[in-house]
């Protein structure tokens, strides 16, 4: 059983590519995946990010050897293992309930993947103390799982599905349970656990600060199929569909048509200049809200600069910037974030303002 | 005031129920101490001598002896059978899963009689009439319904995703089980367990049918023995039967409470050595 295990303990480890080809999940008529592929590099950070019911959990569960795709293949290294059972895939699996053994104490959990590949005892010792180590827990090894913090267990799962050296690290929404805090701190020390070990992690969440946060690359999934994958920063700043744009970041969003180099707001009944290779059976147009510029009506705007005349509803003061709601006479909402002037301007609730952008600023999607 | 009273009839009616529950106890044992010759209440004069003719009667002991093997034997193979059948139910995907429940949970409801007969008549000619093999084939039917219930909500207890990370850590089917679900579920098959040991140790209807000089069990040698002689000697093996019963219990209930114990002490263990560093 062991043999067929990818991470012999002397091996150094380093991360194996994997790819998913053509991979279709059915439950009866229900489909829960539709045709995915999807090559996940050596080494690298990437995020299924998606709503629930996207598919993505049971995308890792394929992965990870729980569930069979209906049809499709899977291949580690370039080595089909769509029917091999997880036990003998090797992959370092983390859940969002911590699935810690609750009759074992900590060292016993971390310990469990190494004497399962039979490794001699005092090594065991060793690279379970270096575990909990990693994971800043080095003196808990005797405490039972339920004498931890929620942030302590999940720090355990992590000690335990590492400590064996697996290539591929497989990880299911596993900060969904903590507070935002604790959140953000185990998000930047996973980021440092990958950095240092330099193995494939598969990160699965709904949440996309915590996607754009970790991950060299992101795939977006909505109803089985991956919507887009790319870089955070493609993702946020070049998003190729109305969905992307919505569920990655915050949008301002027009809709309307494409007419030649311009784009109809049918909502508030103007045109706007875009950039020139526009898609022309475009229906929206995208602006961020930190792209979104606010100056006094009667004020003129730069030439580059299109506008939209609007009424200041809220300022919400963030400390470092600030969040301004604003309502065009058609009714649509907007979303600014702009930098706190130093004097206090005409931004406050109830002020006439046009809201500008930058026409290269200014996104087409479908 | 009034709900003092309340509570003082409520006392007094928990009270009674409790004494109608034990009252088969609390007439057996000192029966059992009787000095008389007959089966009488109050004793009136103590003696163990009943228990004397009880160890001096090879009869008694050789029943005892057999109810034991039959009873653990039964208890032994019904936790196997059943544990796999509630792994099956609880973790399997499986068609006719409400069909295969019924039919497991049937010895419940099917009358002891029907199940005696038919298993007499069946026996009768394989031969298995009177044989440990063929209690133990009957008691277990009748048991493991006990044990697939205790098991499954057990099981059911069992957080699935505890077993797919020992599978992703590398841990087979097999090994997982035995690693991670088997301790998890430990509790339920042990009272799992003790259920089919009772079921078989004080169980009187097949086991007439099936008994005879060859092999008769405790309850049924009871039975008989109350029919052709009524001294207390039946009172005394009451006494020893409910003796193993609740001895069994308590067993049980200290297991438990040890575990309980050295639970708690690595607990504060660890703490302590916690806070000292």
């Amino acid at each position: 059983m062991t043999a067929d295990l990818e991470t012999p303990a002397a091996k150094t480890s380093t991360g194996a590519p994997i790819s998913i080809g053509a991979v279709s999940k059915k439950y009866g008529d229900n489909t829960v995946l539709e045709s995915v592929d999807l090559d996940v590099r050596a080494g690298e950070f990437l995020t299924l990010l998606g709503a629930s019911g996207s598919g993505k959990s049971t995308l890792l569960n394929i992965v990870a050897g729980f569930t069979r795709p209906t049809s499709g293949t899977v291949q580690v290294d370039g080595r089909d293992i769509t029917s091999l059972p997880p036990h003998k895939r090797g992959f370092g699996m983390v859940f969002q309930h911590y699935a810690l053994f609750p009759h074992m104490s900590v060292a016993d959990n971390v310990a469990f993947p190494l004497k399962r590949q039979k490794v001699a005892k005092p090594e065991i010792r060793r690279r379970v103390a270096e575990a909990l180590e990693l994971v800043e827990l080095g003196d808990l090894g005797g405490r039972r799982p339920s004498e931890l913090s929620g942030g302590q267990q999940q720090r355990v799962a992590l000690a335990r599905a590492i400590v064996f050296r697996p290539r591929v690290l497989l990880m299911d929404e596993p900060l969904g349970a903590l507070d935002k805090l604790l959140r953000e701190q185990l998000q930047l020390e996973i980021r440092r656990l990958h950095q240092e070990m330099g193995i494939t992690f598969v990160f699965v969440t709904h949440d996309q600060d915590e996607a754009l946060t970790m991950s060299d690359r992101i795939a977006l999934l909505r109803d089985g199929r991956i919507v887009q994958l790319g870089t955070p920063e493609q993702l946020y700043a070049e998003p190729n569909c109305r969905y992307t744009a919505e569920f990655v970041g915050a949008s301002n969003i027009f809709t309307g048509a494409v007419r030649g180099t311009s784009f109809a707001d049918e909502v508030n009944g103007r045109s706007y200049r875009i950039t020139g290779d526009a898609d022309q059976s475009g229906k929206s147009l995208m602006i961020r809200p930190e792209r979104l510029g606010i100056a006094s009506a009667d004020a003129p705007v730069p030439d580059t600069a299109e506008h939209v005349e609007a009424v200041v509803e809220d300022c919400i003061y963030l400390g470092s910037s600030r969040t301004v709601q604003l309502r065009t006479p058609a009714g649509q909402l907007l979303v600014a974030r702009t930098d706190v002037p130093r004097d206090p301007d005409e931004v406050v609730p109830g002020a006439r303002v046009k809201a500008f952008w930058d026409v290269r600023d200014a996104c087409v999607l479908d | 005031m009034t709900k003092i009273l309340t509570r003082a009839g409520l006392a007094i009616l928990a009270a009674l129920i409790g004494v109608y529950l034990i009252l088969p106890v609390l007439i057996v044992v000192p029966m059992s101490f009787s000095d008389s010759s007959f089966l009488t209440f109050p004793p009136g004069e103590l003696s163990l001598r009943w228990f004397r003719n009880l160890v001096e009667d090879p009869v008694w002991i050789g029943s005892a002896l057999a109810s034991l093997k039959v009873a653990l034997l039964s208890a032994v193979s019904s936790v196997v059978l059943g544990v796999l059948a509630s792994l099956a139910l609880v973790r399997g995907r499986m068609p006719f899963r409400n069909t295969i429940i019924a039919i497991l949970l049937a010895p419940l409801i099917v009358p002891y009689v029907i199940i005696g007969l038919a298993s007499y008549i069946v026996f009768l000619q394989l031969g298995l009439t009177q044989t440990t093999l063929g209690f133990v084939l009957v008691h277990t039917c009748l048991a493991v319904p006990y044990v697939v219930i205790n098991v499954v909500a057990g099981l059911v207890s069992v957080d699935r995703r505890v077993e797919m990370a020992a599978m992703s850590l590398g841990a087979g089917p097999v090994t997982t089980f035995f690693q991670v679900t088997l301790p998890l579920i430990l509790p339920s098959v042990l009272s799992g367990g003790l259920f089919a040991f009772f079921i078989s140790w004080d169980e009187v209807v097949t086991a007439i049918f099936l008994s005879g000089p060859e092999l008769t069990t405790l309850p049924v040698q009871m039975w008989s023995g109350i029919r052709v002689q009524i001294d207390p000697t039946v009172a005394a093996i009451s006494t020893i039967v409910m003796l193993v019963i609740f001895g069994s219990f308590i067993v049980l209930g200290l297991t438990r409470l040890i575990r309980q114990l050295a639970h708690r002490r690595s607990a504060t263990n660890s703490s302590a050595t916690n806070t000292g560093a």
